[in-house]
Parts: structure tokens; C-alpha cells; sequence
């Protein structure tokens, strides 16, 4: 009983890895999670967009998430995957991650959240949450989407 | 109950019935005598006020009931129609088309009364002749036995001490809300309906009493909850608490209008009383907790019951498009899934059968590709629908534009029964409309002497034409007017500084004409609200192209213009060329395409810092469309070229590829909002593999 209320005030996060670091991104946003496949390169775009797949007959643009926060590119393994992700605005949108871990479950006071800071590293984290040991910071996908880079170019 | 269900198709028939109206109406104004359509007009109006009425809409309901009349009048031979009622009768429509328009939007009809159409439609049925005053007397005996009938009901409210509503039980936060409400000097009204027995929508008409009195007050108590109600959960009576600016009789009025209903008794509450058997009640909650449960039940249900009701009003419907399709199209639908169905089985039991199969498995997929191109055409065809629901309002429109101008024209229309896709048949009206106002206002000259002058009947001629030319679909919008002032064109581009004086000198008359299609060019030396605001043309360009359709015109000064919109059968699925540059694959629209070439690489000359080709002639230039693209050529410089022709309007270029795999039938799709930012591209498409080939659209590289 006690268990299952706890379990239903939490938030359920995907834990997924990006380079040395663990990022929890909502449950609740998440339509798929596929594995790599060719993805068609789209020109004249933001380099961290990859292109677009083909996902059961619907086209979906494909980010890498690694080039978006700012790392560098590596190349795919068997664990890379990629996380499709349904946005009110834009539709569905594919972001490619080192490799998906769990689903965490993090209660609000479990998170730590981030006051507003405008530097690089963080920009994209809006909570940190501790589990088992690990630190996952959870993604503010708002911020991870938007695009600031074609904003500035134009 | 909830009618929205319905509502589509009210707001679909309604329109189609007002549309019918519109049309039968200009008939009749052309010939007043005319039975045939004055009985048509007749049927439409009864028509469409039954549908109002069903649906709850009582000001509609009135105002079509006032229209129905005077044809009604006029049938009977009573009444004779003049210019002044058909004015009346169009405004009426306007009206009714409003009430539409406020549903579709709003899941409401508005608060417009229309009185004065109500009181034009009586002035006419009484000043008319004497007959017409069978009319009046009669309604007034039916508004004479309505009062009885409250008189009735009054009585018997008197005397039922037992009403229902009285054994209602408050809870407290429901007497705040009442003594509130007393307090702002409202009337706080108990009320118990009683359904005949015979009725056999019990819910729906309580519903419609519901409706009825929710237009009069706030309904804060309802016994059964409205949920119960809705599901026809009660016997033959329910009792409403409700909180209202207007008295008692009004209500039971509003109640006992609803047909099938008995009775409906009523009274204020007494507060006192009623507090002081809540507080009995609440004593009671301490001593057992039943009183209390039976006490909360109707405060809970009728929150509940509320809630959706009230969200639904302000929320519903933003009415689904819909398409009427002929039940023929949907049955050959259906055989052809059914013979998609056995392909699959055919191709599975063909790729199991080992050996042999090959063979058949090609067999198999040449039935599959038949049956698959067969549907494909079906569908398109269930998705298209005549533009006659768009092209059918303009007579009207010319009818009203004819008395604003002052001017006297005729519009003729061919090929209404034109078929295009619904997405499209949407989206043009509002084009063909401001080409249309165009040729009224500035194509048709005012001065008729100038007219007779030219040679020209007094009356002007607007045409509307559509027909199916291919795969395209071709509306032209002609007028016997003025025509287009080139020299007027070219000293206002001039003037404005969109060309300068050696360009305009360089540039042929079309040129110049179909510099009208930039944003705010308007030659009009008045402008009128009718159109000349310079906003007309680019919107009509801008709309056109964005269906994929072009927009063109021809003038001859003096003589008149012509206006030809070129639009696609379909949106959705291409023919294409297939090409692969710098190991990509891409698709070109072979709607685009002229001729492919191939080209050595000592032909290409470079003009102005730029490369062209000459083709039998006439110089190309051509696109490299790797460096477009941003990738690297495969091809090796000394190799020949690749050059698609491609041709926008009258303007060519060569588009340079690696390689030509083929022609396709491709299903356009979109690449979504997130990366629609290039231009070059104009969407995705699936290929056979599973693989996304990008569509070039060449219109945006020229």
C-alpha cells in the first residue's frame, strides 16, 4: 500500500547516458526508443540534427544529442539508441543517446533543482537527482529542442 | 444528453441548405412566378428550421419560422414577391448563416434576436394583402392557448403542496450559494417537470428542458443528477433547483414548451424552511450517516454533472471536416481492400513454396501493384468533392456587388461539377473570391458609355470556368472589362521603385502584368472596400502556390483579362524522377521536369560569373545541385554531365545530377516543423526499402 502511493507521487525518468554523465529525461514524453538505422541527411541544417528515419512510415528528425549539449561526436555503437520523443509543437523528434540505462523513479524531494544559470554545461539540466550513488540530471527537453543556433544565424 | 454528436451534421446540412436557399432565391428574383422553386425554397426553410429546433436553437428555430411563413404566403398565391422582400431574404440568410457560423465556432447561436427581420418578414405578410392576415390571427390563437395552458399549470403549481422539488435536500454549501443569489435580488426557483407518459426520449426531452431553462438561470440542484437524467434514469418527473433573473411563470413557460412534456409545476423556495430542514438533516448526520450520504449525492452528481456540461459549452466543437462520400466509392473501396487482402495471402503462399515460386512471386506482385494503384485512385476519388460548394455562393456575391457599384453585370459559371481534393476545394474560395471582386470593381468599367463605345453590351460579363485539364485542374476567371493598363503598371512599379526605368523598358508586357501578383501593388486610384487595398493579388498568389497550383493572367486593354489558376488533382502522392547525387537519393517532381540532357563538359559557358548551357538555342542555366545540397559530386570533372531540365512559369534551369535511377509514384510526406527550414527541400518521401529519400522542389532553386 505505502509502497505504491510512493511509487505514484514520483516522476519516471529514463535514464540514459551521454558521454561520462547520466540524464533522466520524463517518461511521460517518450513514444520509443529504437535502435540505430540509417538515418537520410537533410542539408542546410543545425549540425547536431543527423537527418530524418523513417519510424513505421512517418518521417522523424533525428538530433544528436551528444553534439547538441556540446560534446564531441563518437561514433555509434551497439548501444547506441535512439529516444523518440513527442513534442506539442513540433511533433515527433528523435534524439540519438549513448545508451539507455533504466527507468529511475525520482520523487520531487529527491531533486535538487538548478536555479537558473545560463552557462554552458547546465543549460540543459533543470533538476539533479541522486540514485544508488549516481547523479542523474534530469533534461529540460523545452531547452534541449529549441534552437538556439538557427535563431542566432537568422 | 449531449447533441454534439449531431452537430456536424447540422452544420453540414444547414450550410447545404442555406447554399440551396441562396440559389433559389436568385431564381426566384429572376422570375418571381416561378412555383417550382418558391416550393423548393419552401421545403429547404421548413427544412431547416426543423434541424434548429431539434437541436435546441431556438433563434434560428424563430427566424427560419418567420421565413417559412412568408413562403407560406407566397404559395398560397397570398403574397407576391418583390425586390424588396428578396433584399429581406437574403439578409435573413446572412443571418441564419451567422447562426452557423456562431455554432460551428462556438456551440452557440449567439444572442442575436434579428428582430427587425422578424418584424420586415410581418410587415410584409400584413401589408401585403388581406389574406395575408389568416397568417397573423392564427398565430395569435396559438399564443392565446399558451397562456392558458400556464394559467393551467400555474393552478396546479398552487395547489401541489407535495411538489418534488420542495423534498429536495440542500447541502450547506448549496444554501450559500441560494442566499447569495437572494441577496443579488435573483429568484431562487424550485421546479418539478413532469414527461408525458407516452414519450419515448424521456432523456432528450429533459434535456431539452434542461437547455431551455439553462438559457434563463443557473441550474444549482437537479434531482436525479444530471448524469441520471442523461441516462434516462428516472421515472417520469425530475426537479430542478435554479437561480434566475426571471420569475417563476418563465420558467414553467420555457419548460412546457418543450413538446412531450406534461406539466411542469414550480414555486420560490423558502430558505428559512428549506435551511431549517437542512439543519434537521445535518442533526440527523450525527445520529446515522444515511441522511447525509442521500444529502451529498445530488450536490456531488450535479458538480459532476455540471462540470462537462459547462466545459463542453465553451470547449466543443471546432467541427470536424467532413466529406459526404457516395456509397458506391466506399463499396469499391472495400472490394479493392478485400482484393489487397488476397494479394498478401497470395504473396505468403507464394514466397513459402519453394522452387517454383519465383515465378509466381512476380505475378504476385504485379496483382498487388495493380490492386494497390486501383486503390490509390479510389481513395483520391472518395477525398474529392465538386468545387460547386465553393463556386456556388458567387452569384450571390455578384448579385450583392452589382447593387454596391452600381454597375450592371452577369457572372456565368461552367464546370461547377469540376472535382478536386476537399483540402483544396477549401482553400480556393477565398482566391477565385478576390479575383472575382477584382473583375467586378475594376475589370467592368463603370462608365457605360464607355462600354457602348468599345462595342460592348450595357451589362458586363464575369465568367467562371473550371475544367480538368491532365492531372491538373484549371479555373479561369474572365471578365469583358477594362483589361489590364500595362503603361498604368509600368509607371506605378516605376513610381513605387519596385523596377527601375531600364528594367521596365526591358520587360514585355506580360512581365509587367504579372507584377501585380507582388505584395501591396495596387493600381486602383480609389480604393474601395470592395477590393483595392493592394492586399488582393499576393494573397491570391501566395494561397495558389501554397496549394501547389500556379496563378496566371492574360490582359488585352480594352477588351477584358483573364485570370487562369492551375491547381493539382492531388497533393498527396507524385510521379517523380529519381536521382542520386553525391550518393544520396533524392526525388524531382516530374511535373517539373522538360527534358533530361546530357552534357559535355566543354559546353558549359559562364555568363556573369555564372554557369549555363545552350540548350537547341535557348541558354539554361544550370544548378549544380551537389553544391546545393552540400555534398561531394561522385561524378569525375572530365565525365559528361547529367542536367535535368526543369521549367517554372517560362523561366528554365538544368539541374546537374550523378545519377538517374528511375521514375516513381512517391507518397509525399511531411519533414515536420522542427526541420522545415530548408527550402530547397519540400519533404520526404518512403522508398520500397524503408529508406527516406528528401523531394527537391525546384520551383524554390530557380
Amino acid at each position: 500500500m505505502n509502497e505504491v502511493k510512493v511509487f505514484s507521487e514520483a516522476t519516471q525518468y529514463i535514464k540514459i547516458a551521454v558521454g561520462e554523465e547520466f540524464y533522466g529525461v520524463d517518461i511521460s514524453v517518450i513514444e520509443n526508443i529504437v535502435r540505430m538505422q540509417r538515418i537520410t541527411r537533410v542539408p542546410n541544417v543545425a549540425a547536431y540534427i543527423k537527418g530524418v528515419i523513417n519510424l513505421r512510415g512517418e518521417i522523424v528528425p533525428i538530433m544528436n544529442l551528444r553534439l547538441k549539449i556540446g560534446l564531441e561526436e563518437i561514433e555509434y555503437t551497439k548501444d547506441t539508441r535512439i529516444i523518440i520523443i513527442k513534442t506539442e509543437n513540433y511533433g515527433k523528434i528523435g534524439l540519438i543517446v549513448d545508451a539507455v540505462k533504466e527507468v529511475v523513479a525520482l520523487e520531487e524531494d529527491q531533486l535538487e533543482k538548478l536555479p537558473y544559470d545560463n552557462t554552458e554545461e547546465n543549460h540543459f539540466v533543470s533538476a539533479v537527482g541522486k540514485v544508488d550513488n549516481t547523479l542523474v540530471s534530469v533534461l529540460d527537453l523545452g531547452v534541449v529542442l529549441y534552437d538556439k543556433q538557427s535563431k542566432e544565424e537568422s | 444528453m449531449d447533441v454534439s454528436q449531431y452537430l456536424d451534421v447540422f452544420i453540414d446540412e444547414s450550410k447545404e441548405h442555406l447554399q440551396n436557399l441562396n440559389t433559389q432565391i436568385l431564381d426566384l428574383e429572376q422570375e418571381p412566378g416561378n412555383m417550382d422553386t418558391i416550393n423548393e425554397i419552401f421545403r429547404a426553410a421548413h427544412t431547416l428550421k426543423g434541424m434548429a429546433g431539434t437541436m435546441g436553437y431556438k433563434r434560428m428555430q424563430n427566424l427560419t419560422h418567420n421565413m417559412e411563413n412568408v413562403f407560406s404566403e407566397v404559395r398560397n398565391g397570398a403574397a407576391k414577391v418583390n425586390a424588396s422582400v428578396v433584399d429581406v431574404l437574403f439578409q435573413c440568410l446572412d443571418a441564419l448563416d451567422e447562426y452557423v457560423t456562431n455554432i460551428q465556432t462556438t456551440g452557440d447561436e449567439g444572442d442575436n434576436d434579428n428582430e427587425n427581420l422578424i418584424k420586415a418578414f410581418n410587415d410584409f405578410l400584413a401589408g401585403n394583402e388581406p389574406d395575408a392576415d389568416k397568417e397573423a390571427p392564427k398565430a395569435e390563437v396559438e399564443s392565446k392557448d399558451e397562456p392558458a395552458d400556464k394559467q393551467e399549470t400555474e393552478d396546479k403549481s398552487g395547489k401541489d403542496d407535495d411538489a418534488s422539488w420542495k423534498k429536495i435536500k440542500f447541502a450547506e454549501s448549496q444554501l450559500v450559494v441560494m442566499r447569495e443569489a437572494i441577496k443579488e435580488g435573483k429568484n431562487v426557483i424550485g421546479l418539478t417537470v413532469t414527461v408525458q407518459e407516452s414519450c419515448i426520449l424521456k432523456a432528450a426531452r429533459a434535456f431539452l428542458v434542461y437547455k431551455a431553462i439553462e438559457d434563463l438561470g443557473e441550474i444549482i440542484v437537479s434531482n436525479p443528477s444530471a448524469q441520471d437524467i442523461e441516462d434516462e434514469k428516472f421515472d417520469l418527473e425530475f426537479s430542478l433547483i435554479v437561480i434566475s433573473d426571471s420569475d417563476t411563470d418563465k420558467l414553467i413557460t420555457a419548460a412546457t414548451n418543450v413538446s412531450e412534456i406534461e406539466k411542469a409545476i414550480g414555486g420560490y423556495v423558502e430558505l428559512d424552511a428549506s435551511s431549517a430542514e437542512s439543519e434537521k438533516a445535518s442533526e440527523q448526520t450525527e445520529d446515522s450517516n444515511k441522511p447525509a450520504v442521500t444529502d451529498n449525492k445530488p450536490a456531488a452528481s450535479e458538480g459532476a454533472g455540471n462540470a462537462p456540461a459547462k466545459a463542453a459549452d465553451k470547449k466543443k466543437p471546432v467541427v470536424n471536416r467532413t466529406v459526404r462520400v457516395d456509397i458506391e466509392k466506399l463499396d469499391d473501396l472495400m472490394n479493392l481492400v478485400s482484393e489487397l487482402i488476397i494479394a498478401k495471402n497470395s504473396l505468403v503462399s507464394a514466397a513459402t513454396t519453394k522452387g517454383a515460386g519465383s515465378n509466381n512471386v512476380n505475378e504476385q506482385i504485379e496483382y498487388l501493384e495493380s490492386v494497390t494503384t486501383n486503390l490509390h485512385e479510389s481513395v483520391m476519388k472518395v477525398r474529392m468533392v465538386p468545387i460547386e460548394s465553393v463556386v456556388n455562393k458567387f452569384p450571390r456575391m455578384i448579385r450583392d456587388l452589382q447593387k454596391k457599384l452600381n454597375k450592371k453585370m452577369e457572372l456565368y459559371m461552367s464546370g461547377e461539377e469540376t472535382e478536386l481534393d476537399r483540402t483544396v476545394v477549401d482553400e480556393i474560395g477565398d482566391p477565385l473570391m478576390h479575383l472575382l471582386r477584382n473583375s467586378a470593381d475594376h475589370g467592368i468599367e463603370n462608365d457605360v458609355a464607355l462600354r457602348k463605345e468599345r462595342g460592348k453590351p450595357e451589362t458586363g460579363s464575369i465568367w467562371l470556368d473550371a475544367y480538368q485539364d491532365g492531372n491538373n485542374v484549371v479555373i479561369e476567371v474572365r471578365d469583358d472589362g477594362n483589361g489590364i493598363d500595362v503603361a498604368a503598371v509600368r509607371n506605378k512599379a516605376i513610381e513605387r521603385g519596385t523596377i527601375t526605368e531600364e528594367q521596365a523598358a526591358s520587360m514585355s508586357d506580360a512581365e509587367i502584368t504579372n507584377l501585380l501578383f507582388l505584395p501591396s501593388f495596387s493600381t486602383a486610384k480609389q480604393v474601395s472596400d470592395i477590393s483595392g487595398r493592394g492586399v488582393g493579388l499576393d494573397v491570391v498568389k501566395s494561397k495558389i502556390e501554397s496549394l501547389s497550383g500556379e496563378v496566371d493572367v492574360k490582359s488585352v486593354y480594352g477588351e477584358g483579362s483573364k485570370w487562369t489558376i492551375r491547381l493539382p488533382l492531388t497533393l498527396a502522392i507524385i510521379q517523380s524522377l529519381m536521382v542520386v547525387i553525391g550518393g544520396e537519393k533524392y526525388a524531382i517532381p516530374l511535373g517539373n521536369i522538360q527534358t533530361i540532357e546530357s552534357v559535355v563538359p566543354e559546353e558549359i559557358k559562364t555568363v556573369q560569373h555564372k554557369e549555363v548551357i545552350n540548350l537547341r538555342g535557348s541558354v539554361i542555366p544550370i544548378i549544380r545541385l551537389n553544391e546545393v545540397l552540400g555534398c561531394e559530386s561522385t561524378r569525375k570533372p572530365d565525365e559528361d554531365f547529367i542536367v535535368v531540365v526543369v521549367k517554372k512559369g517560362d523561366v528554365q534551369a538544368g539541374l546537374v545530377i550523378d545519377e538517374l535511377t528511375g521514375q516513381q509514384e512517391i507518397v509525399i510526406k511531411s519533414l515536420g516543423k522542427y526541420i522545415n527550414k530548408s527550402k530547397v527541400i519540400s519533404g520526404a518521401t518512403i522508398l520500397g526499402d524503408g529508406e527516406v529519400a528528401l523531394i527537391i522542389d525546384p520551383n524554390a532553386l530557380i
